[in-house]
């Protein structure tokens, strides 16, 4: 067995000795799982606060009818567009799978690091050189001619409006290269991820031993070996299109942009699974630590996540029901779109069930995963509305999608995450956070978000379009609302960060397991923080 | 804020007042759809409306059952965990039961889809062919074809120049006209990027591709105005590139087809005098 080999390899040297902190190449040719996971954390935290900037004066520019932040529709686009890619590419993406999956893969399979170390390192070091180019891709022309900077046709990146015709300037040419630098970065993450947790389990732990995390990042990996190729492949047809005179998307030359949609979608749908199964995994672990009970449901858990990746990649269609594709095929994607309710209902009722009969503790991790379940809920039934074709015309591309899309994931993934970094907080950093600003941070973000993305339902359904950077003063009310909405979560965001320099300051020395017998998981019989090389001897499960 | 939603709750009483068919425009505070100006709208507000009941149901089941855990099964109530893990019977109900609420769902939903997607075979006296171009960032009518063929620009009125009864982002200098009780073809297509056609009261939307023709049709039954917006981000003015539908009588359709096809002005003129939007803020009032 390949676990057998590694304990040899492990067993010859006892180096627990952790280089200094202030080690600039601990941290640059890191190829330990625990600082790649560290880095990964950080690195979201700082494009996660640069996203959340970005929606800021976004939500400043929609206070009232008229141009308050921005003096055009252009620059508005830009920082709409940089939002969606910020969020999805550089902030929930190496938070859950980066950093999370880092951390706690090896350590609850009773690994002693991530199978190709060198490659984790790469993983990690491409993203900021993605997140440089998307980032000096504001600050460079967004035509061939004229002032205008950055690139403003959304997070999908339609053609003709991302080709010469929207954008003839380098702008594009740099979210191209950026995305396929961060595409690289994933694709690597992910095999990396896949052997690991195929190949080093300790002794005993089966598949179907294996913590629902560990399982939610195999499923998840899975997905992005799949679906992030097919985005790779539209993106170099788009850049040869713009740059090399072929004609994919133009229909000038007869292409079709619809294609490129397509293309898109198929990776595009499985992405926001990508997203969200990893935090699924998180809430798994925290409703059994806290309920003081086992996963209700263990296997059906496990293969409704298998279940709802492969449909996943057989729906993603229905974000293009207004482009005119034949009714019959529509009637499929209609029908497949909405047997995803059946798992996700499964997870949802088996998180309860797993919560029923138990002994439950309030903490501020199972705070964040019950508001999780409620939200999640909310944003999933809306999505079913959205599944139907017929209603889909009258909410396709209006605030109602905003505000599903963001239910799912702002207040979905984005719960998930808080709620894994309160769980393992103190595991990771070694310290304690303080239970009342943590909990300030729930509270806030809890109330803010809803008043920020509920009122956007009813915007929706009055017709308010997105990606509007003005619009008729019937719709000032609500977006009123949900300004205000911003108000309170950035209030709450300002604690979250104040949360961690109380902690880093105050250094009250952390527990192995502060959770108590709940806390089952492997990670939970190391030190905190783990040593800097754990499983010398490989744990042996029953 | 009071103040506010008193004058959105008059506002809402004026709009109703208007009869449903009138106008259809976004409403301050505004909670649903506009008000529905076709059948086909009706038909997909009342699936909407059962998709909400089915909805709101589900969430308000799942909250009951979060607070039910949270005060039975807390630690103080409930010290020692029970250790079960499952329960085949419960899991079983759970798959089967919102299988059977997916399929009510798309019981309603397939039929609906194909009325909206299969335009009726009718009679060819009874269509209206209206073809309009997407481009940035304004909308092209055309009607007819060959040499009868008449083309107009429409353009979204700039705040400073609105005139009575218009609304801002939402007029239009030269509006799309079409006759009530016909069913209007509609033949959407692009210049240049993506864009879309959309009227929320008649509950149709369609992306405008360039190189692509896509159809819609919608049938309005009473005269009236309707608004919509460009629905694809389409670039610097994506905001700015307004729907104007204005539904007349068909004896006045067919004058404004004659006028129009002199001029464009005399076409907006003669709209003007028949359904003159001043007039109708002043009767709501």
């Amino acid at each position: 067995m390949s676990s057998d080999s590694a304990t040899a390899a492990h067993g010859g040297h006892h180096d627990d000795h952790s280089p200094s902190l202030y080690s600039l190449s601990r941290w640059l040719f890191s190829t330990n799982h625990k600082d790649i996971g560290t880095l990964y954390l950080v690195f979201a935290l700082f494009a996660g606060l640069i996203g959340f900037a970005f929606s800021g004066l976004m939500r400043a520019e929609l206070f009232e009818t008229g141009f308050q932040v921005f003096e055009d529709g252009q620059q508005y686009n830009v920082i709409t567009t940089m939002h969606g890619l910020i969020m999805i590419f550089f902030m929930v993406m190496p938070a859950l799978i980066g950093g999370f999956g880092n951390w706690f893969v090896p350590l609850m399979i009773g690994a002693p690091d991530m199978a190709m170390p060198r490659m984790n390192n790469i993983s990690f070091w491409l993203l900021p050189a993605s997140f440089a180019l998307l980032m000096l891709s504001m600050f460079v022309p967004a035509q061939a001619t004229g002032d205008a900077t950055g690139f403003g046709g959304g997070w999908v990146l339609y053609p003709p409006l991302s080709g010469t015709v929207g954008h003839g300037g380098v702008a594009m040419d740099l979210v191209i290269f950026s995305l396929h630098v961060a595409g690289i970065s994933s694709i690597l993450g992910a095999i990396n991820f896949i052997v690991t947790i195929l190949n080093m389990r300790a002794p005993g732990m089966t598949l179907h031993k294996m913590p629902l995390f560990a399982w939610s990042v195999l499923i998840t990996a899975f997905l992005l070996v799949l679906a992030l190729p097919v985005l790779a492949g539209a993106l170099t047809m788009l850049l040869t299109d713009r740059n090399f005179g072929s004609k994919f998307f133009v229909p000038a030359g007869g292409g079709d942009p619809i294609m490129f949609q397509h293309l898109f979608w198929f990776f595009g749908h499985p992405e926001v699974y990508i997203m969200i199964l990893p935090g699924f995994g998180i809430i798994s672990q925290i409703v059994s630590t806290f309920s003081r009970k086992p996963v209700f449901g263990y296997l059906a858990m496990a293969y409704a996540m298998v279940a709802i990746g492969f449909i996943g990649f057989i729906v993603w269609a229905h974000h293009m029901y207004t482009v005119g594709m034949g009714v019959e095929l529509k009637a499929y994607f209609v029908a497949a779109t909405m047997v995803i309710a059946v798992p996700t209902g499964v997870k949802i009722f088996s998180w309860i069930a797993t919560m029923w009969g138990g002994s439950i503790d309030f903490t501020v991790p199972m705070l964040w995963a019950i508001g999780f379940i409620f939200l999640f809920t909310v944003g999933g039934v809306t999505g079913v509305v959205l599944a139907n074709a017929g209603v889909d015309y009258s909410l396709h591309d209006t605030y109602y999608v905003v505000a599903h899309f963001h239910y799912v994931l702002s207040l979905g993934a984005v719960f998930t995450l808080f709620a894994g970094w309160y769980y393992w907080y103190e595991k990771m950093f070694g310290v304690k956070y303080n239970g009342m600003i943590a909990g300030a941070h729930f509270w806030l973000t809890f109330i803010g978000s809803n008043v920020i993305f509920f009122p956007q339902h009813f915007l929706g359904l009055q017709g308010m379009p997105r990606r509007y950077v003005d619009y008729t003063p019937a719709f000032e009310y609500w977006h009123q609302w949900s300004t205000y909405g911003y108000y309170i979560v950035a209030v709450g965001t300002g604690i979250f960060l104040i949360g961690i320099i109380e902690s880093m300051v105050r250094h009250r020395k952390a527990e192995a397991n502060p959770w108590g017998e709940g806390a089952t998981t492997l990670e939970w019989t190391l030190s905190s923080p783990p040593p800097f090389h754990q499983y010398n001897d490989l744990p042996r499960i029953r | 804020m009071g103040s506010k939603i008193f004058k959105l709750v008059g506002l809402s009483a004026i709009i109703s007042s208007l009869a449903s068919a009138y106008a259809a425009v976004p409403v301050e505070g505004g909670l649903g759809f506009q008000p529905p100006a076709t059948e086909l709208a009706q038909e997909v507000h009342d699936f909407h409306n059962l998709l909400l009941w089915i909805i709101g149901f589900i969430t308000l089941f799942v909250t009951v059952l979060l607070i039910w855990v949270m005060v039975r099964y807390n630690r103080r109530a409930n010290p020692v965990p029970k250790t079960f893990s499952h329960n085949t019977p419960i899991e079983i109900a759970w798959t089967v039961i919102p299988v059977l609420i997916l399929a009510v769902i798309a019981f309603r939903s397939f039929p609906l889809l194909f009325k909206q997607e299969e335009i009726p075979n009718v009679a060819e006296s009874e269509i209206v062919d209206v073809k309009t171009y997407g481009r940035q960032w304004y909308w092209s009518y055309i009607y007819g074809s060959g040499d009868d063929e008449i083309y107009f620009d429409s353009n979204m009125i700039q705040d400073a120049e609105l005139q009575p009864g218009q609304v801002a982002k939402l007029s239009v200098n030269n509006p799309m006209v079409v006759p009530a009780g016909k069913y209007i073809r509609l033949s959407v297509t692009a210049s240049d990027v993506i864009h879309a056609w959309t009227i929320p009261a008649f509950a149709v939307k369609v992306d405008a591709v360039p190189g692509r023709l896509n159809q819609i049709w919608f049938k309005v039954d009473e005269p009236g105005v309707f608004y919509g917006q460009c629905s694809e981000l389409c670039g610097i003015n994506h905001a700015f590139m307004p729907i104007e539908v204005r539904v007349l009588p068909q004896d006045q359709y067919e004058t404004w087809l004659e006028r129009v096809s002199e001029s464009t002005a005399a076409g907006n003129e003669y709209l003007q005098t028949v359904q003159p939007l001043a007039a109708q803020v002043a009767s709501a009032e």
